[in-house]
């Protein structure tokens, strides 16, 4: 397939990888600085912020917390910060910042909004420029954009404690590690971006709508607002919720090719830099690495399937006339649904991107890709978001798998399984298949129940197998906290906005109190010394059995809906 | 429960702090930064004519079906296309029978004006962008019009070439994204607007 990918278009990606993965050991490096409490280039800059939030919130930096302290206090957290974001969104109204004079939102509609931003999910069942008021979006909804990638990287940080203390009792301080992520990683790098973005063409204003009389005497109404910082956190954080409708596809999102490069950079940025932290802060980098590579495997695969068939184009479109094929003037390809300055490949990078990581934005509309071209992003929820992943959720996600990965590998040497030195024993095992098999369980039920009921077939746009991929997508996306869609179908209903919400409050919290439970039952135990015995995590064939251990998770649960969906409309495609 | 209760004063705390920084002195500063710096991207790049009316964007693209102007991409927004309040692609699936439709519509308009063009069809002309507002098309598409735009003005073929040329930008950096050409710009400076 790959003979469809351009001179250019391998220069593009090849660019992509290196620039990501250079950007690794310095950002990696950075933020264990800051999650060990130790002082950085930034402090003096924020460090009297720092010490008057903790006086003021009477937070003790030195008290470490207990696994369910640490659970309760991201719970409440979370609770607290969904009760702010419904009332603001209800009542968008009564508040300043809203010169369109944008009514209320629907209860359901607010439940759903609040459930997405405070599970770091983002799905969108609105259309941003007609329902949100620039209140909602700034002091609404990016603000969840910076908490909740913090609390991810929090409870990311707590596990590598657990796996890193020796017979401890506590696991760190939620409001420190989560108040600390936001200074000194997510704000210093959100401004500058937001700043370069905005000398691109993001707007950045909170006037009216500006009514332009076009040259064909048509007056067109351009949407305002002040996107340019809530495009930087929107990248950064794996959050993903556009300000606009059509997300990173609008121009005045992500207006030419340069800003795409730094937004689609930013999706995998902390993502791919946590597993330096990773390895940093359990002082053996090579076990970092042996992550990012088992990620980087799985992702470079999948991104050249997307390209290629994308490129590829639409077979139903060569008899009436068209030219697909590209050249020095045109992309080719499969361009419906993208932007011309993206062309192909940038569009197919940022939908294997920002489903690797469970960001979930789009510069190009998904549910118009080729069915194989589809079937990338799809695969890559599937597999829990741990390609990369979350911020923070991306980490802990894939040492979930590493656990399972462990425990297998010992099952065939006959050994206790052992991860840094930390026995593996039943607790650990019964926290990570829940963690692991939940989101399983949400999405092949909630998909089964909204295609046998009427409510949830009557959102469906396209016919056929597409139909039922849309309604697996939004359960996978909803699920595993990633936010994309197949967007046509109609999802803003009391049926789909209550399931779906259900659905990614679940996925969120089903794994992280288990995340958090086995980082408090690690921190506990004493450290066994490497023996002969000892199965070596940053080899070459743990990298293997952690990709194995993946794809066969993945693979396995979701082979059926895949071949009832993608696979079913890609031989209708190529039969003619 | 006594955890529970000490756990809602740095709750309620960083809710209110964290609010006021990142959903207030965060976009005001960044606001600030850029009104003062890059005032014109910021109140969005727009295009105005000798009074100061707006005429649009360079960044949104408009509808043109006109035989004198250059098209653009099919737009599949609300109400009616190019709608810069109300984004959205077609998300029409490649086996849709209404994506063949709305494709053979295009072809059929882009042949009705202009019988005797027998060239391929660049794929981008005949297709929806993502945001429904793309301002491009690939210089391919721009090509394939020429000789319609000089007929319907009675204008040399050159003249339209040169307008193109003029608002056709390589890939950033010699390597991102694609070429293309932006569409008003062009249609501005066929009618005389621009220089």
């Amino acid at each position: 397939m790959s003979q469809f990918i351009t001179g250019n278009g391998w220069l593009q990606l090849a660019l992509y990888m290196v620039v990501l993965l250079a950007c690794v050991v310095p950002l990696g490096g950075y933020m264990a600085k800051v999650f060990q409490g130790e002082k950085t280039f930034m402090s003096p800059a924020l460090g009297w912020l720092e010490k008057g939030i903790y006086a003021i919130c009477g937070i003790d930096r030195e008290k470490d917390m207990s696994w369910q302290d640490y659970a309760i206090a991201t719970l409440v957290f979370s609770a607290l910060s969904f009760v702010v974001l419904y009332l603001i969104l209800v009542f968008q109204n009564l508040l300043p910042l809203n010169p369109q004079k944008l009514p209320g939102l629907t209860p359901d509609l607010s439940f759903n909004t609040a459930v997405s931003f405070v599970t770091n999910t983002n799905w969108q069942s609105y259309v941003g420029e007609a329902v949100m008021s620039y209140f909602s979006q700034m002091v609404g909804l990016t603000v969840q954009n910076f908490v909740t990638p913090a609390v991810g990287l929090a409870v990311m940080i707590a596990l590598i404690r657990g796996l890193s203390r020796k017979s401890a009792a506590g696991i760190g301080n939620f409001w420190v590690d989560m108040v600390r992520a936001n200074l000194y990683v997510l704000l210093p790098l959100a401004l500058v971006l937001a700043v370069i973005l905005g000398s691109q063409g993001v707007i950045q204003n909170f006037g009216t709508y500006v009514t332009a009389h076009g040259l064909q005497g048509a007056d067109q109404t351009l949407a305002m607002g002040p996107v340019a910082s809530q495009e930087a956190i929107k990248m950064l954080g794996t959050n993903g919720g556009g300000f606009f409708n059509t997300n990173s596809a609008h121009p005045f999102e992500n207006p030419t090719p340069f800003t795409n490069f730094l937004e689609v950079l930013a999706i995998l940025l902390i993502p791919a830099a946590c597993c330096h932290t990773f390895g940093v802060m359990v002082k053996d980098k090579r076990q970092g690495f042996a992550v990012l590579a088992a990620m980087t495997v799985i992702f470079i695969p999948l991104l050249l399937l997307c390209v290629s068939a994308e490129q590829a184009g639409n077979p139903h479109l060569n008899h009436l006339g068209v030219d697909q094929v590209a050249s020095a003037v045109q992309s080719g390809g499969n361009m419906e649904g993208k932007e011309t300055r993206f062309g192909i490949t940038n569009s197919a990078l940022w939908a294997s991107a920002t489903t690797a990581a469970s960001n979930g934005s789009v510069n190009s509309m998904h549910d118009s890709f080729t069915p194989m071209g589809g079937f990338v992003p799809l695969i890559l929820m599937k597999f829990g978001e741990v390609i990369y992943g979350g911020a923070g959720s991306g980490l802990y996600g894939m040492l979930i798998f590493v656990i399972i990965a462990v425990f297998i590998a010992g099952l065939m040497v006959g050994r206790t399984p052992e991860y840094l030195g930390k026995k593996i024993q039943a607790f650990e095992i019964k926290m990570a298949s829940v963690a692991m098999l939940a989101p399983c369980v949400f999405v092949l039920i909630g998909t089964a129940i909204a295609v046998m009921m009427k409510d949830g077939q009557a959102g469906i746009y396209n016919p056929g197998a597409q139909g039922f991929t849309e309604v697996l997508y939004a359960f996978t996306s909803a699920t595993n906290n990633n936010g994309s869609a197949f967007a046509g179908l109609s999802a803003n209903t009391p049926f789909y906005n209550t399931a779906l919400g259900l659905c990614m409050l679940f996925g969120r919290f089903f794994i992280i109190i288990p995340v958090l439970a086995i980082a408090g039952s690690l921190a506990a135990k004493k450290t066994v010394p490497v023996s002969a015995g000892t199965l070596p995590t940053h080899t070459t064939l743990f990298v293997a059995v952690l990709v194995g251990v993946i794809l066969i998770v993945g693979v396995l649960t979701y082979a059926p809906t895949l071949a009832l969906g993608p696979v079913v409309e890609h031989f209708n495609m190529i039969k003619g | 429960m006594k955890s529970l209760l000490s756990t809602l004063r740095p709750a309620i705390g960083t809710t209110v702090l964290l609010t006021v920084l990142l959903g207030g002195v965060y976009p005001l500063v960044t606001t600030g930064i850029l009104q003062l710096g890059f005032k014109a991207q910021a109140q969005g790049s727009l295009i105005k004519d000798a009074d100061g009316k707006v005429i649009g964007s360079s960044l949104i693209g408009q509808n043109f079906d006109q035989p004198k102007y250059l098209w653009g991409r099919l737009s599949a927004t609300g109400t009616a296309p190019y709608n810069a309040g109300a984004s959205s692609g077609s998300n029409l699936g490649s086996n849709n029978p209404a994506l063949l439709d709305a494709v053979k519509g295009r072809v059929a308009a882009l042949k009705a004006a202009d019988p005797l063009n027998a060239k391929p069809i660049p794929v981008d002309l005949v297709t929806a962008s993502g945001s429904g507002l793309d301002p491009e098309v690939s210089p391919a598409a721009a090509a394939y019009q020429v000789n319609r735009i000089a007929q319907a003005r009675g204008i040399g073929v050159e003249s339209v070439k040169s307008a193109i040329a003029k608002s056709t930008r390589g890939r950033d950096l010699g390597v991102l994204g694609e070429a293309r050409v932006n569409v008003l710009e062009v249609n501005l400076r066929l009618d005389g607007k621009l220089k």
